[in-house]
């Protein structure tokens, strides 16, 4: 099964390496991976999306809490969450595919960033399968080049992760 | 006047400040090898004569030594090394510790800062090499932040579930005239860093209630007992419930191996007894083991009628393998006090009839194998014999530091510990080379009691540079080294695995043992057959300043046994070539 896992670390250098190393030393999948200081200067919040039964993930929890710049963390998908990620995508828009595309992006909810005669750079943000959906009502034959920043996810309602 | 007295600050160098630090923490030895990147420290070592160091020939005996004096007494063991190969070789030492959780501060050198990242004249990316192997890890930055951060290393190493701490620094941060305020803190607080202090009394109570209940119970004793001293209230609890207890490779001497209650080891090389108790067992209270794969066998047919109790400092090892029935997550002394106070409470008792149920079966399997090997074998000297030749002849009380490998099985099952860190292995890595290394850290200390290497001709010419070390610093450690001329586990799972082929196993052109003893000023004796044994052991024992090399020819072909059927349950094993459970 998917967890998202949210970490508070210390903001120091060698602590994502830490984080990183653990998911390969012990043999633990990593899907997407973000991470940023947060308003708290000391602190980066790191967002991991992984798979694996139970034990596994139970494993993974224990085994990044055990990390000593591991501050605090949650598995989102514990309960109810948003999540989003951002991609920015590069497409083919010339001729009579331009409208077509941009009404698409319009569907999506997706912004034109950057505009030449034959390329669209397009903002989208949502959850993993509205991305792939996208790609996939555009046509792979038409995506240029596509950065994606991983998954991010907060946690809904009162319950917050902080210190 | 009184005001400026007031103002007095040391000024110190980053180099003063390391020493300064290690002699606030109260250090006594310093195990290591100079080198370009810690030259400033060296020479603040020298200026001063509180902290002692100790020069090995090699860095990996240094963490060695450094691992058994911690194993013996407890507190953390100190290690200098310099950048690169002075830092790489010591990660052997460093994983060997940190396999076992044992507490160790090693303090490399590296390059200048500016230089870091250039590929510099020894320059390693140290902290990244050991980050699989420690505790954790510090990069010093800024010279002023130097006792901050070794009181936090040894904070880190000693506290929770201990382990290998490394801090490196780079040259710079230590030169000799850049002074700084020196202030040692009395203690550190890490926000992201509170290990447990207490088990959680609830699932204690709840534990208490199974164990109360249970028919066919085994205390299963780990290297958390040893490693958090609490084998004394261990026993007691164990007593006063009159449960069997089967001790691991790492918990030996958590119990005392001479009492009726004792079963022996568990797992690969267990007992028969002990295997047979844990795969019947209706409750397995386990303090302080981790149920790693030499113990269970395969996880899936691992005891199938026992409900788990698992008392570990790290939550980490809880479930891992095993599912457990009730966590407890807290160091084994605390845990087993709070349930004695809770027995002494209790208006209810353990199960007496279906105890002396089990006692009686476990009886009875005490008889099937009992530990019995055999002694016929064309005069020629047993492995195990030797163990127990040499167990008689130190009263069992020796602190015996063993390489790995058969000796190591065989140390293990015929030195019966009574008491606890006396036995000093490596449990985890399986390092060959750590014993000789560790008996010298341990003779060190310990410089009136008897100190025993048990060691292979393999295992021992892995380290035998220390040799050297022991000439220098005077450290007369018996050395028993069971001579087969093979890597005897090698060739043993050569023999059950691939037909006897003897791939690698033999050790050709093995050293004139008793020459090279005496070219470092030492003493040897070669044992060839039983009747000089007890008699060369004799002599040895009795050079109390001489270390001798004992170069014991023993039989190649013998197996350590029980061994349990690969891929099967604890209860199915070889008992001997030809018998199997």
């Amino acid at each position: 099964m998917r967890h998202i896992i949210a970490v508070l670390m210390e903001n120091e250098a060698g602590a994502l390496s830490r984080v990183v190393g653990l998911f390969s030393q012990r043999n633990f999948n990593i899907e997407t991976l973000n991470v940023a200081p947060t308003e708290d200067p000391t602190l980066s919040r790191l967002t991991v999306t992984t798979t694996g039964n139970d034990r596994v993930i139970e494993q993974i929890t224990k085994q990044l809490n055990k990390l000593i710049e591991v501050v605090k963390l949650v598995d989102l998908t514990d309960g109810d969450h948003i999540e989003r990620e951002m991609m920015l995508i590069k497409l083919k828009a010339a001729g009579q595919h331009r409208d077509e595309i941009k009404r698409t992006v319009d569907i999506f909810r997706g912004q034109i960033v950057d505009v030449t005669s034959s390329v669209y750079t397009v903002q989208l943000t949502g959850d993993q399968p509205k991305l792939d959906a996208f790609i996939n009502a555009i046509g792979e034959s038409y995506v240029l080049e596509t950065v994606r920043s991983g998954v991010s996810g907060i946690a809904r309602g009162e319950k917050v992760l902080s210190i | 006047m009184l005001l400026a007295e007031e103002y007095i600050v040391e000024m110190l160098s980053g180099a003063e400040m390391v020493i300064r630090s290690l002699q606030d923490e109260g250090v006594e030895y310093i195990y290591g090898y100079p080198g370009g990147s810690v030259l400033h420290i060296y020479d603040a070592l020298f200026q001063q004569d509180k902290v002692k160091h100790v020069l090995v020939r090699h860095e990996q005996a240094a963490t060695h030594m450094a691992d058994a004096y911690a194993r013996a007494s407890g507190k953390p063991g100190v290690v200098f090394v310099t950048s690169g190969p002075g830092a790489t070789n010591a990660v052997t030492g460093i994983a060997t510790a940190y396999m076992d959780s044992i507490p160790m501060v090693v303090i490399s050198g590296q390059v200048m800062s500016h230089l870091i990242g250039e590929d510099a004249f020894q320059e390693t990316d140290i902290l990244g090499v050991s980050r699989p192997v420690v505790k954790h890890n510090f990069a010093i930055k800024d010279a002023k932040d130097i006792p901050e951060t070794i009181k936090k290393a040894f904070y880190v190493a000693s506290t929770g579930r201990p382990g290998p701490v490394v801090v490196d620094i780079p040259k710079d941060m230590t030169a000799p005239t850049d002074k700084f305020e020196y202030n040692y803190p009395a203690q550190v607080e890490m926000r992201s860093y509170n290990p447990a202090t207490r088990g959680h009394s609830g699932q204690i109570k709840k534990a208490m209630d199974m164990m109360v209940a249970a028919k066919r119970p085994v205390i299963l004793v780990g290297g958390g007992t040893i490693g958090g001293r609490a084998s004394e209230v261990v026993t007691e609890l164990a007593q006063k419930m009159n449960f069997p207890v089967s001790t691991t490779l790492m918990g030996l001497g958590g119990y005392p191996a001479s009492d009726r209650q004792w079963l022996g080891m568990p797992g690969m090389h267990g007992s028969y007894e002990a295997n047979m108790a844990l795969h019947h067992a209706d409750l397995i209270l386990s303090l302080g083991a981790r149920f790693d794969d030499r113990v269970t066998n395969a996880t899936e047919k691992f005891c199938p009628t026992a409900r788990v109790i698992h008392v570990d400092i790290d939550p980490s090892s809880i479930s891992k393998t095993i599912a457990a029935d009730v966590p407890i997550v807290g160091p084994t002394k605390s845990v087993a006090t709070e349930m004695l106070s809770l027995l002494a409470k209790s208006k209810t008792s353990p199960d007496k009839s279906a105890l002396a149920d089990w006692w009686g079966q476990i009886d009875q399997w005490r008889q099937r194998h009992g530990g019995r090997y055999d002694t016929h074998a064309d005069g020629l000297l047993k492995p195990q014999q030797v163990i127990e030749a040499v167990h008689k002849v130190t009263n069992g009380d020796a602190y015996v530091c063993s390489d790995v490998g058969q000796h190591q099985m065989f140390a293990a099952q015929y030195y019966k510990f009574d008491k606890p860190n006396r036995w000093i292995n490596s449990g985890g890595l399986g390092t060959m080379g750590f014993g000789f290394p560790a008996a010298m850290g341990v003779k060190l200390h310990y410089p009136d009691a008897e100190v025993v290497c048990v060691t292979g001709e393999g295992s021992f010419q892995m380290n035998l540079q220390e040799l050297s070390t022991c000439s220098q610093y005077g450290l007369p450690v018996k050395i028993i080294c069971l001579n087969n001329g093979s890597l005897g586990m090698v060739r043993q799972w050569q023999d059950m695995n691939y037909e006897s082929r003897h791939s690698q196993s033999y050790m050709e052109s093995l050293p004139d043992f008793e020459k090279l003893a005496a070219a470092y000023g030492h003493e040897a004796i070669t044992v060839a057959n039983e009747a000089e044994l007890m008699p060369a052991l004799e002599k040895a024992f009795a050079m109390k300043d001489k270390l001798v090399f004992m170069n014991i020819l023993v039989d190649a072909n013998e197996h350590v046994y029980p061994m349990q059927v690969p891929k099967a349950s604890m209860r199915d094993m070889w008992l001997s070539k030809s018998e199997r459970t």
